[in-house]
């Protein structure tokens, strides 16, 4: 139960790893990814991107904006213009 | 024949010269290292954002209706340069390689009786297109205040593109700046940006249904200036890479050069030295002989 997740920015790669849920600020609402999810495109408002690495633990936050997310077999892509934390 | 002490003023003033060449080259190799380094993390960026343009470009009819930035103005009678160069010198061919593609592009137009503007970016070049197009210049971007030219200045450039675009100051722009190959090959490169020409689809990757929210004109719209941005950032970065390996190479050669001068200098120094030293020998000799 593992969701493949990589969060890049037009400078770099910041993350790729294995987590368990991804909760995503979309355009229109909040949307978490577990693994297995249909694939999803959408964009991304400025906000919070919390990333669950267990299922239990608390949430990391990850402070984006002008991004992008798109699920497909591979994962959840997150492409953001600018990452905090 | 110039004299000893000229010559040697020669041989210590290509020295010195050899030394900043030296120096440039090495701070260029380190700098190239990096630059590269840069090019190649912006690369997953840009081929993701590519790719879903792609996919959604396959998707979505360019109508009368599409953002503007994707269909155009249905004119293109204003044509705007953007010309991506340099701040400094000390690297060979590339700024002029650069200036000379947009100057073909510029006089091909002008042939067809287009408009041509120019939106420069960089210190270097501006001499030359105020010399040649004193009218044309609509806008110059400075990067001389910072040290790389990162995503912040490819936002700028970018959002100043896209308000001028929707004033109607142009119907279309191209960029201009050097691909980078090799340290020994740099490509000077025209790209169509405004309108987005609509990136091919890759076959194979349109398989899965995909859901779109909000929907796919809507994220295509979203997408667009980003992708502009995407497109800029890694024209820059490659113009960065660019710059130094061009940099390296000539600064490679100039050592060389450099080199080979003080040998030959040095040579002609020696071969004077003891002509003197026997003329004066011969005085000596034929003066005691005398006596």
């Amino acid at each position: 139960m593992a969701l493949h997740f990589e969060l890049v920015t037009p400078a770099r790669l910041v993350r790729s790893e294995s987590v368990h849920m991804v909760v995503v600020p979309g355009t229109e609402g909040e949307f978490g990814v577990l693994e297995g999810h249909a694939p999803f495109m959408s964009t991304v408002r400025d906000g919070v991107l919390k990333v669950y690495k267990t299922e239990h633990g608390t949430p990391e936050d990850i402070i984006v904006s002008g991004g992008f997310a798109e699920v497909g077999s591979a994962g959840l892509t997150v492409l953001a213009e600018h990452v905090e934390g | 024949m110039a004299s000893l002490k000229e010559l040697k003023g020669r041989i210590n003033s290509v020295k010195s010269t050899q030394k900043i060449t030296k120096a440039k080259q090495m701070v260029a190799a380190a700098k190239l290292r990096k630059a590269q380094a840069a090019a190649e993390a912006a690369r997953p960026y840009a081929s993701r954002l590519a790719e879903v343009m792609g996919s959604l470009a396959s998707r979505i009819t360019v109508s009368e209706s599409s953002p503007r930035l994707l269909a155009g103005t249905g004119k293109s009678q204003v044509h705007l340069l953007v010309v991506a160069n340099s701040d400094r010198g000390l690297c060979g061919a590339f700024n002029s390689n650069i200036i000379k593609a947009a100057r073909q592009k510029a006089l091909a137009l002008q042939a067809e009786g287009k408009t041509v503007l120019f939106y420069l970016i960089g210190r270097k070049g501006r001499a030359v297109f105020r010399r040649e197009f004193p009218k044309a210049i609509h806008a110059e971007f400075d990067t001389t205040q910072v040290r790389e030219p990162g995503f912040t200045e490819a936002e700028a450039i970018a959002a100043q593109l896209v308000t001028l675009y929707g004033q109607g100051v142009f119907d279309v722009a191209h960029l201009f700046y050097s691909k980078f190959r090799s340290a020994l090959l740099q490509v000077p490169t025209e790209q169509q940006i405004i309108p987005v020409p609509a990136p091919k689809a890759q076959p194979g990757t349109t398989g899965a249904v995909v859901e779109y929210e909000p929907d796919e004109e809507e994220i295509l719209a979203a997408l667009l200036p980003r992708y502009l941005r995407t497109q800029i950032f890694g024209a820059l970065l490659e113009n960065a890479a660019s710059e130094q390996g061009a940099s390296m190479t000539a600064m490679d050669n100039a050592t060389r050069n450099a080199g080979d001068l003080i040998n030959r200098l040095t040579i002609q120094y020696n071969r004077s030295r003891q002509a003197a030293i026997t003329t004066e020998l011969i005085e000596i000799i034929a003066g005691a002989e005398a006596l």
